[in-house]
């Protein structure tokens, strides 16, 4: 089976300028749902505590929602989870009172009530803790783009490194766009998620790139878009491939992995696809305009790339 | 040309029988246990433990089917297996009854357990199951932060009545001595006599920095402060007595495997595996109380204020556990850092229930003074939890007590006595703490996310492995073994090093999966390129494998950054999900390169003459 039967090299930076500027305005777009609507994050960022019951018939929302009321509470949030008989129960932090013993007290009345719930899942996050997973996850965030450009630039070269960077924040701004816009639930495993998509779509430009530097070595006359456009499409296949196949493993996260880790699988498969697009259309042509040259690739020959020039006969 | 050297074949069978080895434990799950554990710090556990244990199942006709001695730090333990649970439930209430005649007053704490059920020679070689993290096995999960300002406060209140005791015995006068936010000011009448002071207390009190600023008003102060050492060194010891008391209380839980860490300068971890019941768990845990001993102001005048509903200067109003105000005096005489010890038990005289307390040398001293000055008063031990205090008992002093060694009876019964240890222990924390972060999951969810997390890497596999046989044929089933072999390596490494597997961690099984995919991808897509190009399968293999290297190492090196990053930076289920997808990374290189290669070298590169390669359609255009 071959699903790619290219018979010449595509063009695929002939258009690059059209793309790169829808590219920006979804950008843009991203960053104004970022601004504008912000993040539903979860309370391990805000604090406050989660709950999860389990009824052994249909859950009665609208008791829950009285004793939550009748406990004090004003601003929380009590909604079916997955089936119909579990809740989710969102309390928020209460100013300048302990909320430790929060989900003790709430469950505590539940199960006075008519119908005693199953406690499934108790999560309460202090203030503090919240202000340091930002922290953290910024840092963490830095960390890795200062990493990657400085792993890319002693392998490649800084316009490489620049690109690269460059058409992966992208993604990752583009896949916060999504959760602004939608709303969906900013936890810390969709940030781990989002970072891990940060080092994968890398992945993927530096295949690309790789094949840029061995094909400026090889055609020696070729012009540089003729060298990139050689290099993508002969490295597509694999790409998609490569793509489909980690897919499959997101998907089957998607449909089997439950609640914990839907929203991490949606923001791979997110990233999964944007990541192909930037890495073919946005690191090469952005490489491209900031005039990556013959000289600067090939030139110095690095001794652990000498074996590409070794041939066994 | 694509031969391997023996060491090579041999690297790749170590890894697999080394693989397998310690995979294998993962597969035999876990069997029933009752463990048997000290409740009380003065009783140790030792070997001889086990035949007594095993004495009372003998005599209950109870078979177990393997026993065990082990020590965690100070702490032994037994455990007794068994073959069912009904069994286990057994063989507790047996044990139980046997070891703790007096319910009230237990000293051993008998508790159920799960332990893996892998055979003993797996085991002696190092190899046990992953450790499942409280997402997957259920149980409650506290960040508790020592409040170190109160640790301070309290450090310096304690100096207080050191002070004053100090000066007494050297007969100095002093007009007062106070705390002032972190420092104590003394207050004399003369430099003369601040001047002895200071000579005194510098040498007996080394933590502390000196001031004495000029007169004021006819008043000589000096202020104490403590040196950033002494400061460093308080916060310290507060975080290590606190982690002290919380074993002793999850002790007293009976919870199988507790993990009390420290975390950061201030902050420490509390897991409790298998813990069902939350609220309980948490009220003794989340007890954040001090200990205060001080005494009660009895006079009439007190008397008439008290009803009148005013308070005097110089005195505090308190409640006792039922409601009924009393006026304690200010001054602190002990704290909980000089409280050793409290233990339930019965006066040795009229067998009546009674608290026994035991004071480190410092608080046995001033407890003997006190206690000497002031008989027929009475004396309040206040509690506080959360800043509020609580006298939890204010019995009368009947005599001089030397020694450090108090008892406190009266009418209480013997629940009473048990509880108010509990609570004096609870008491002896060196600083409040507060929980700032909670997990609890419960059992049925642990059990459903293992499956949810089983199910999506087994279909995510299976649909990868089905789709590389049947687009790169018999190199796509070479990958596949790759990828199992990749699977295998990393579940044995996760085993070996013990790593705690959560849900995020399963997850990144499955993406790691996903992404080591990509090599096998890039390889076989590199064969092809160079068939296409007319190589000999032979040299497109060996051309493949050596140009598909470069890019496999960069791009697992950029992936492998981003997973170092969460590991520093994340906490909770990044950290869960980095630790795997470091491993995930390093298991997947080898694997595919040097693993696929072997079994490639193995079936090809013996034959002379090969007339293609099964790896599927290799379309060339035609020209």
């Amino acid at each position: 089976m071959e699903f790619f039967r290219i018979k010449r090299t595509i063009p695929f930076m002939r258009n690059a300028l059209a793309l790169n500027l829808i590219s920006a305005i979804t950008f843009v777009a991203a960053v104004i749902f970022i601004v504008i609507r912000g993040f539903n994050l979860s309370i391990e960022f805000t604090g406050g505590t989660v709950m999860e019951l389990s009824y052994p018939e249909a859950a009665p929302l609208v008791e829950v929602r009285e004793v939550l009321i009748n406990l004090g509470y004003t601003d929380f949030q009590v909604q079916n989870f997955g089936t119909s008989r579990d809740v989710m129960i969102r309390l928020p932090l209460l100013p300048g009172q302990s909320s430790a013993n929060q989900s003790t007290t709430v469950i505590a009345a539940l199960q006075a009530a008519n119908q005693a719930p199953d406690l499934r899942r108790v999560e309460f996050v202090g203030p503090q803790v919240g202000r340091e997973l930002i922290e953290n996850g910024l840092l963490a965030l830095m960390f890795v783009i200062i990493g990657i450009v400085a792993y890319l630039a002693v392998r490649f070269e800084w316009k490489f490194a620049l690109a690269g960077v460059i058409a992966n924040l992208h993604d990752v701004v583009i896949i916060l766009g999504f959760f602004a816009f939608f709303q969906w639930e900013f936890s810390l495993s969709v940030l781990a998620g989002v970072l891990a998509v940060l080092g994968y779509s890398v992945n993927e430009s530096v295949v690309i790139m790789d094949r840029i530097r061995e094909n400026f070595r090889k055609e020696r006359t070729a012009s540089v878009q003729e060298v990139i456009d050689g290099a993508i499409t002969q490295t597509i296949s694999r790409t998609i491939i490569t793509h489909g196949s980690t897919q499959m493993m997101v998907l089957a996260m998607l449909i089997f992995g439950g609640p914990t880790l839907h929203y991490f699988a949606l923001a791979l498969t997110i990233g999964i696809w944007f990541g192909i697009y930037s890495s073919v259309f946005v690191a090469a042509a952005i490489a491209m305009w900031l005039g990556v040259k013959r000289e600067d690739l090939v030139k110095p020959i690095k001794k652990d790339d000498t074996v590409e020039e070794i041939y066994i006969e | 040309m694509n031969r391997y050297p023996l060491w090579k074949y041999i690297t790749v069978v170590v890894a697999l029988v080394v693989g397998l080895i310690y995979t294998l434990p993962n597969f035999f799950g876990e069997s029933p246990a009752v463990q048997v554990s000290s409740a009380k710090v003065t009783l140790k556990i030792d070997p001889s433990m086990l035949d007594q244990v095993g004495a009372i199942l003998k005599k209950a006709n109870i078979t177990t089917t393997a026993s065990n001695f082990e020590t965690n730090g100070p702490v032994g333990t037994v455990r007794f297996r068994f073959k069912t649970t009904d069994e286990q439930l057994v063989a507790r209430d047996v044990i139980e009854n046997a070891l703790n005649p007096d319910p009230a007053n237990p000293s051993y704490t008998v508790a159920l357990n799960l332990l893996p059920a892998s055979p003993a020679w797996l085991s002696a070689l190092g190899a046990n199951p992953m450790y499942l993290g409280l997402d997957l096995r259920g149980g409650v999960h506290f960040l508790l932060e020592v409040d170190m300002k109160g640790a301070l406060t309290s450090r310096y209140d304690s100096f207080i009545t050191d002070f004053r005791a100090t000066l007494r015995d050297q007969k100095i006068t002093a007009d007062s001595i106070e705390r002032v936010g972190n420092s104590v000011a003394l207050k004399f009448n003369s430099d003369a006599a601040r001047q002895v002071a200071f000579d005194t207390l510098r040498r007996r009190y080394t933590d502390l920095q000196w001031q004495q600023p000029g007169p004021d008003a006819g008043i000589w102060s000096l202020n104490g402060t403590l040196s950033e050492i002494a400061i460093n060194a308080v916060q310290a010891n507060a975080l290590k007595q606190n982690i002290i008391t919380l074993h002793n209380r999850i002790n007293e839980l009976g919870v199988s495997e507790p993990i009390i860490q420290q975390q950061g300068a201030n902050r420490i971890i509390v897991q409790l595996p298998g813990v069902q019941d939350v609220a309980k768990a948490k009220d003794i845990l989340g007890r954040t109380a001090t200990l205060e001993v001080r005494l009660v102001d009895d006079s009439p005048a007190a008397t008439s204020a008290l009803a009148a509903g005013t308070t005097p200067f110089g005195l505090e109003r308190y409640q006792d556990r039922d409601g009924r105000p009393l006026l304690l005096r200010r001054q602190v005489i002990l704290t909980g850092e000089n409280l050793q010890d409290a233990q339930a038990g019965r006066d040795s005289q009229n067998q009546q229930a009674a608290v026994h307390l035991t004071l480190d040398t410092k608080g046995a001293r001033i407890f003997r003074d006190v206690t000497r000055d002031n008989i027929g008063k009475r004396m309040a031990i206040l509690l506080f939890e959360k800043g509020r205090g609580e006298v939890v008992t204010a019995p009368v002093i009947r005599g001089e007590i030397p020694g450090g060694q108090v008892q406190i009876s009266g009418s209480m019964s013997a629940e009473e006595a048990a509880d108010t240890a509990l609570l004096l222990r609870a008491g002896s924390l060196a600083a409040p703490m507060e929980i700032i972060e909670e997990r609890t999951i419960g059992p049925s969810l642990g059990a459903e996310n293992i499956a949810k997390g089983f199910n999506a890497t087994l279909w995510g596999f299976v649909g990868v492995a089905v789709f590389m046989i049947v687009y790169y044929r018999l190199f796509g089933l070479f990958s596949a073994i790759g990828l199992s072999f990749n699977v295998l390596l990393l579940l044995a490494l996760l085993s070996l090093l013990q790593a705690t597997l959560t849900l995020p961690g399963i997850a990144a099984i499955a993406l790691a999966l996903g992404m080591a995919i990509d090599a096998n991808v890039l390889i076989n897509e590199r064969i092809r390129e160079e068939l296409r190009n007319g190589e000999s399968p032979q040299q497109a293999i060996q051309l493949g494998f050596d140009r598909a290297w470069s890019t496999i190492l960069d791009s697992n090196l950029t992936t492998l950054i981003v997973g170092i990053a969460l590991l520093i930076f994340g906490s909770g289920p990044v950290r869960g999900f980095a630790v795997v997808h470091c491993l995930g990374i390093l298991t997947s290189m080898f694997s595919a390169v040097v693993g696929v290669r072997a079994l490639v070298n193995l079936t090809h590169g013996n034959r002379k003459k090969i007339l293609g390669l099964s790896i599927g359609t290799v379309w060339k255009a035609k020209d």
